[in-house]
């Protein structure tokens, strides 16, 4: 179990034309592996693992689509916030 | 005894029993192993994982170096999916509690990720679905290649109907003589497997949209590639109808088999250069074996048409040097690529045009598309060390494009030579002949150029005025047209008074009915498509070139289509009764 003082958690809407396609995806996993804490990301009910690109991938997350990032562990919320600027910025697409 | 339509891409019949093949994921047979080899095909799977991501990882530098950051990202995708750890874990986890192989597990696990994507609503996930299958490839391949290609293993022969087949697949069908002919549910006669089945002159129906649901393995059917019918289980009295028309086809095509060994001139030692004309490298050995003294027209496009990403020039490279070393010693005429008209790749940038042919197509989008013109330049320039490599340009329309292109040829060798590529610093250079403003100007490319080919699909449609694909007009389309003969005809003698060669590629090349009257119009080369050669290489020897010249002679004098066919029908029935 872990701890839940440890957890930070942020909202984002993705907001480049073409969704969280490949690119964008190598590029979130790349950012989340550069931390040790674990990173979840949630839609709706479905929860995934933010250093699985192969999961990441089912998120099946389009223009619009809001998404719940989940940090657990050490720099988690410094991890969120490069994460949420590299959604923020449309991942350099667009 | 139903009997199914669709599209006949290679003429020919055959009857013979179904293998319906399994679409193409489920291929990999469902292999249980014993509970002592279970760590083993873990293993297994996890080396696959290792080595298909080590190969990626090759390939993604190779195209960082050459083709840029978008292509390298798309690789660089693939190389983090097969380094991820949850999928190995999902795929041991099927091997440990299904005691699946390896290969299994990972086609099982791969088919159930990917319709995933298939069934979602966003157009540029639904593409990502192509990702995963070419993932799903590489793993199946490192994994010990139980894959389709155990297709290579046919022992009886067998009418193979499928969802659809890959280019490399027909070939390795082809490679066992075990294929007798094919029926896909997909497809139409402009799809790379159709194109290389009339090449290969394997009777087949494609499009036939749910012939996989209508026919069992062991069924039997007959194949009619001329009218495109597929009969399933047929009765007494068509089988016997379809068996004697096989029979007598066969009777036909073993007759000309014997005249692969020998040369193609006529009967007064007038030789003939029959050549073959091809899509893709894989083409070339069948070309070859049905008696192509060389390739007058490999169409690079097809390279371009499905492929995605685009072929950079690596790739390219690749393609040409295979084909250099099927060709052997023999000459290979590599046209540049002929985009656009009805011919536009899936990397877009295409513009909806009001009249696509008369629009921004062939050479003229090659000049404007610079830097893939020059790649694919520089690798027919590198692999043209290895052979008898010539380029040649199409659609040239005014003699500056050909100057254009030939500009652009000498800046791609001097970046060469600067990069220090070796490459034929003299290779031959040529122009299509198939617009009328070519034509008429022959005389002067000739001077411009070390060969000419008039390549007279195009050349009608221009000349005529007619789009063969609108069914309101298509009879208006005729080699056989005065018009088109005359132009011919001039085109033969401006390149004879110069020092250029000329030779005929279009598909009038490889109609019997026309074979006596272009040598009579001084053509020496023919090239044509690999099922072709064997007739005309029989009509040739059966002629001498004086009938030729009176046969030409007497067309010229027609003025219409319908006298110079009757006409020409008449003499060859002389000579070659199959007509």
């Amino acid at each position: 179990m872990h701890d839940n003082s440890n957890s930070v958690r942020v909202e984002v809407t993705i907001s480049n034309r073409q969704g969280l396609h490949a690119r964008p995806v190598m590029r979130f996993v790349d950012i989340a592996m550069k931390y040790e804490c674990e990173i979840r990301v949630h839609k709706n009910d479905l929860t995934v693992d933010g250093k699985s690109p192969m999961e990441m991938m089912l998120l099946e997350a389009v223009q619009g689509t809001v998404l719940a990032l989940e940090a657990i562990g050490d720099g988690g919320a410094e991890a969120l916030n490069e994460l949420a600027e590299l959604i923020d910025g449309k991942f350099g697409e667009d | 005894m139903p009997l199914r339509r669709g599209i006949g891409v290679s003429s020919g019949v055959v009857i013979g029993d179904a293998l319906v093949l399994e679409t193409e994921e489920s291929r990999v047979p469902r292999r249980i192993v014993p509970r002592d080899q279970i760590d083993h095909e873990v293993s297994l799977a996890d080396r696959a994982f290792e080595s298909a991501r080590k190969e990626v990882a090759d390939e993604r530098e190779q195209f960082a170096a050459r083709a840029g950051n978008e292509l390298a990202d798309i690789f660089g995708f693939h190389e983090r999916w097969l380094g991820d750890v949850k999928p190995r874990k999902e795929i041991a986890s099927l091997i440990r509690s299904k005691h699946y192989s390896s290969a299994y597990a990972i086609s099982v696990f791969m088919r159930k990720y990917r319709r995933r994507f298939q069934e979602m609503g966003s157009p540029f996930l639904q593409e990502r679905a192509k990702d995963i299958q070419d993932i799903e490839r590489r793993l199946l391949h490192h994994v010990g290649g139980e894959t389709r290609m155990e297709l290579a293993s046919l022992r009886e022969p067998v009418i193979i109907v499928a969802h659809d087949l890959t280019p490399s697949e027909l070939v390795a069908l082809e490679k066992t003589k075990r294929l007798l002919g094919f029926a896909t549910d997909a497809g139409g006669t402009t799809s790379h497997t159709a194109i290389i089945a009339a090449g290969l002159g394997i009777p087949a129906v494609v499009g036939l949209e749910n012939i996989t649901s209508h026919v069992s393995s062991g069924d039997t059917l007959v194949i009619d590639g001329l009218h495109g019918v597929v009969v399933v289980n047929p009765d007494e009295s068509q089988r016997s109808t379809y068996a004697a028309e096989a029979k007598h086809l066969e009777e036909v095509r073993d007759t000309l088999a014997e005249l692969t060994e020998l040369a193609a001139e006529t009967r007064d030692g007038v030789r003939i250069n029959l050549l073959g004309n091809i899509e893709f490298p894989l083409e070339i050995d069948d070309c070859i074996n049905r008696g192509a003294e060389g390739i007058g027209l490999f169409r690079t496009e097809f390279l371009f048409l499905e492929a995605d990403p685009l072929p950079g020039e690596e790739d390219q490279y690749r393609a040409y040097c295979d084909a250099v070393t099927a060709v052997g010693d023999r000459p290979l005429v590599i046209r540049t690529m002929d985009l656009g008209g009805d011919k536009c790749h899936r990397g877009g940038g295409w513009e909806v045009e009001k009249n696509p042919f008369l629009g921004l197509r062939s050479i003229r989008y090659s000049l404007q598309n610079l830097s893939m013109f020059r790649s694919q330049l520089r690798a027919i320039l590198r692999a043209s060390v290895n052979g008898d490599v010539r380029v040649m340009f199409p659609l040239i329309s005014r003699i500056m494009e050909l100057r254009q292109a030939k500009f652009v040829l000498s800046l791609v060798m001097e970046e060469l030579e600067e990069e220090g590529f070796e490459f034929k610093s003299d290779i031959p250079v040529g122009v299509m002949v198939e617009t009328p403003a070519a034509a008429i100007c022959a005389r002067e490319l000739a001077r411009e150029t070390d060969f000419m080919s008039i390549g007279t699909n195009d050349l009608i449609q221009y000349t005529l005025a007619v789009d063969r694909t609108n069914e309101r007009v298509a009879q208006l389309y005729s080699p056989a047209d005065p018009s088109i003969l005359r132009l011919i005809r001039r085109v033969v003698k401006d390149a004879d008074r110069s020092t250029t060669s000329i030779s005929l590629c279009g598909e009038m090349a490889g109609d019997p009915l026309f074979a006596i009257l272009l040598v009579g119009m001084g053509l020496r080369t023919l090239s044509m498509a690999a099922g072709n050669i064997p007739r005309t290489k029989k009509i040739i020897r059966s002629i001498s070139l004086a009938d030729a010249i009176r046969v030409r002679k007497r067309v010229m004098s027609f003025e219409t289509e319908r006298e110079v066919l009757n006409y020409l029908r008449d003499e060859t029935r002389k000579v070659w009764d199959e007509i």
